[in-house]
């Protein structure tokens, strides 16, 4: 059954709290990964690869160097999940 | 032309004795012991159930994320860092003009550890991406160059058990040669993991006083019978008196000189004859200017072996000949264990603290002191220390057969 955008943004908040430490409520979509939330391009990595295991996609890497922002992240999940 | 003088304004601890400069010396003066039973969990095969942890766990201190993204010595080195950098009082700096300067013995070894775990038990996909910026060895002193901007130069020097004060040497001559202006300078360690310790115990260098850890650090005892594994580490804060008068900065004390030899003899035993230790201790004197009648206090390297302690103390009465019996000798190793790499650093730290407060901190655990050790050692209380022009000097050895002398003197 696929997911809801809901349910991932829910799901990439909690990962984006315990990767980058910062408060969950600034994890909306519009954010961006890198300017918005302090995910840089290691911690991005811990990102998608705790997506991965918790959304059940793969995410190839060329994919990841398009995921700006939360909404990104989000649409791509849910369109492939 | 007049040689650049370096003088040290700051200072920053986290010890197994306390979580910052005031709780440790505090801790050190009242000859306590920061050596601990550890978790059975962290061991299996090991004979050896101790070592001296932290006092205060760096998530007491530090958000999730930095727990999270640094090792444990590089979250020593903030730690310490940051203390000291706010001790200096958090001066305003051309950021062209500062650096950093500090070491490690061993680097992120637990993170190492840990990762091949989940590379073993998961695979690579879940190995961190933060990994290798965590063991480097450069890790502490990256991670503190970042958060205070240094540009003038961030360095690691690694040489075992000497690393914390070859750290501290090399943070004076970057000021001595006019590459920098103020300096982060020290050692940290976080080696407290099963591998290592198995590893220093398959030398037959850890005390296996597993009935009476507390007492299981006591250098120059007659029973002495290893190192206690410690973990921690120290800063100071070195500048050129130029830069630190300019600004008002409280002056603790001058970085007068060092010396620095090594053995050629073993990758591990000390040179019997101690000749590497003794030229180092004259080249220290000779660097720094300091009289010789003006050394009346120094912070032992006597980390509690069977061999070590006897050929340091028989290496420095070599250097300062009668003088030697003039000096207030303190083995503060009995009461943190051994740092490491750190151990040069907090090492320093205490010297600094000695001449500030004139106060030569004790050694404690000598019930029976070895008949071949002639020094004058500081037991169980601390000593006074006299007043007027005064110096003292830091010595750190590491496997390796790296010898580093510091001499500091008060500043007046």
């Amino acid at each position: 059954m696929a997911l809801t955008q809901d349910e991932v943004l829910a799901g990439i908040r909690d990962i984006v709290v315990e990767v980058a430490g910062i408060d969950g409520a600034q994890v909306s979509m519009e954010k961006k990964f890198a300017d918005d939330l302090e995910v840089d391009s290691l911690s991005m990595v811990e990102v998608i690869v705790a997506c991965e295991e918790k959304f059940s996609v793969k995410i190839p890497d060329d994919e990841v160097t398009k995921m700006a922002t939360v909404s990104d992240a989000v649409t791509f999940i849910v369109a492939n999940s | 032309m007049t040689r650049i003088r370096v003088v040290v304004t700051g200072l920053g601890a986290t010890t197994p004795l306390g979580g910052d400069v005031p709780s440790t010396w505090e801790a050190l003066l009242a000859g306590k012991s920061g050596v601990r039973l550890l978790p059975e969990e962290m061991l299996t095969s090991v004979n050896v159930k101790f070592a001296a942890t932290i006092a205060v766990e760096p998530a007491e201190v530090m958000k999730p994320v930095e727990i999270r993204r640094l090792d444990r010595s590089e979250q020593f080195g903030l730690i310490a860092a940051r203390e000291a950098w706010a001790d200096a009082g958090s001066p305003e700096v051309d950021h062209e003009r500062l650096g950093v300067v500090v070491a490690s013995g061993i680097g992120g070894v637990t993170t190492m550890l840990e990762q091949y775990d989940i590379l073993r038990d998961k695979g690579a996909r879940l190995v961190s991406p933060h990994t290798v910026p965590m063991l480097m060895p450069n890790g502490p002193a990256a991670n503190i160059g970042l958060e205070f901007k240094a540009q003038a130069g961030v360095h690691t020097p690694v040489s075992a058990c000497a690393s914390g004060a070859e750290a501290i040497g090399y943070a004076m001559e970057m000021i001595r040669s006019g590459r920098a202006d103020i300096v982060i300078a020290g050692g940290v360690e976080a080696a407290v993991h099963e591998l290592p310790m198995a590893g220093f115990a398959a030398m037959k260098a850890l005390s296996t006083r597993n009935d009476d850890p507390t007492r299981a650090s006591r250098p120059y005892d007659k029973d002495r019978d290893g190192f206690v594994l410690g973990e921690g580490g120290g800063i100071v804060i070195l500048e050129s008196l130029e830069h630190a008068q300019a600004r008002g900065a409280t002056i603790y004390c001058e970085l007068a000189g060092q010396g620095l030899t090594s053995d050629g003899y073993h990758i591990a035993a000390p040179d019997p004859s101690g000749s590497g230790v003794t030229r180092a201790v004259k080249f220290a004197l000779r660097d720094s200017g300091v009289d010789l009648s003006e050394v009346v206090h120094l912070n032992a390297h006597a980390t509690s072996t069977p061999a070590g302690d006897v050929a340091e103390a028989n290496a420095l009465t070599a250097a300062l000949g009668e003088h030697m019996s003039h000096v207030a000798v303190s083995a503060t190793k009995s009461m943190t264990g051994h740092l490491l790499g750190g151990a040069g650093a907090i090492e320093s730290v205490f010297v600094v603290l000695a001449l500030k407060h004139r106060l030569a901190p004790p050694t404690i655990n000598i019930e029976n002191l070895d008949d071949a050790v002639k020094v004058d050692v500081v037991r169980d209380v601390p000593r006074k220390l006299p007043a007027g022009p005064i110096a003292a000097i830091n010595d750190s050895f590491g496997f390796g057969g790296h010898n580093v002398v510091l001499i500091f003197k008060s500043y007046e």
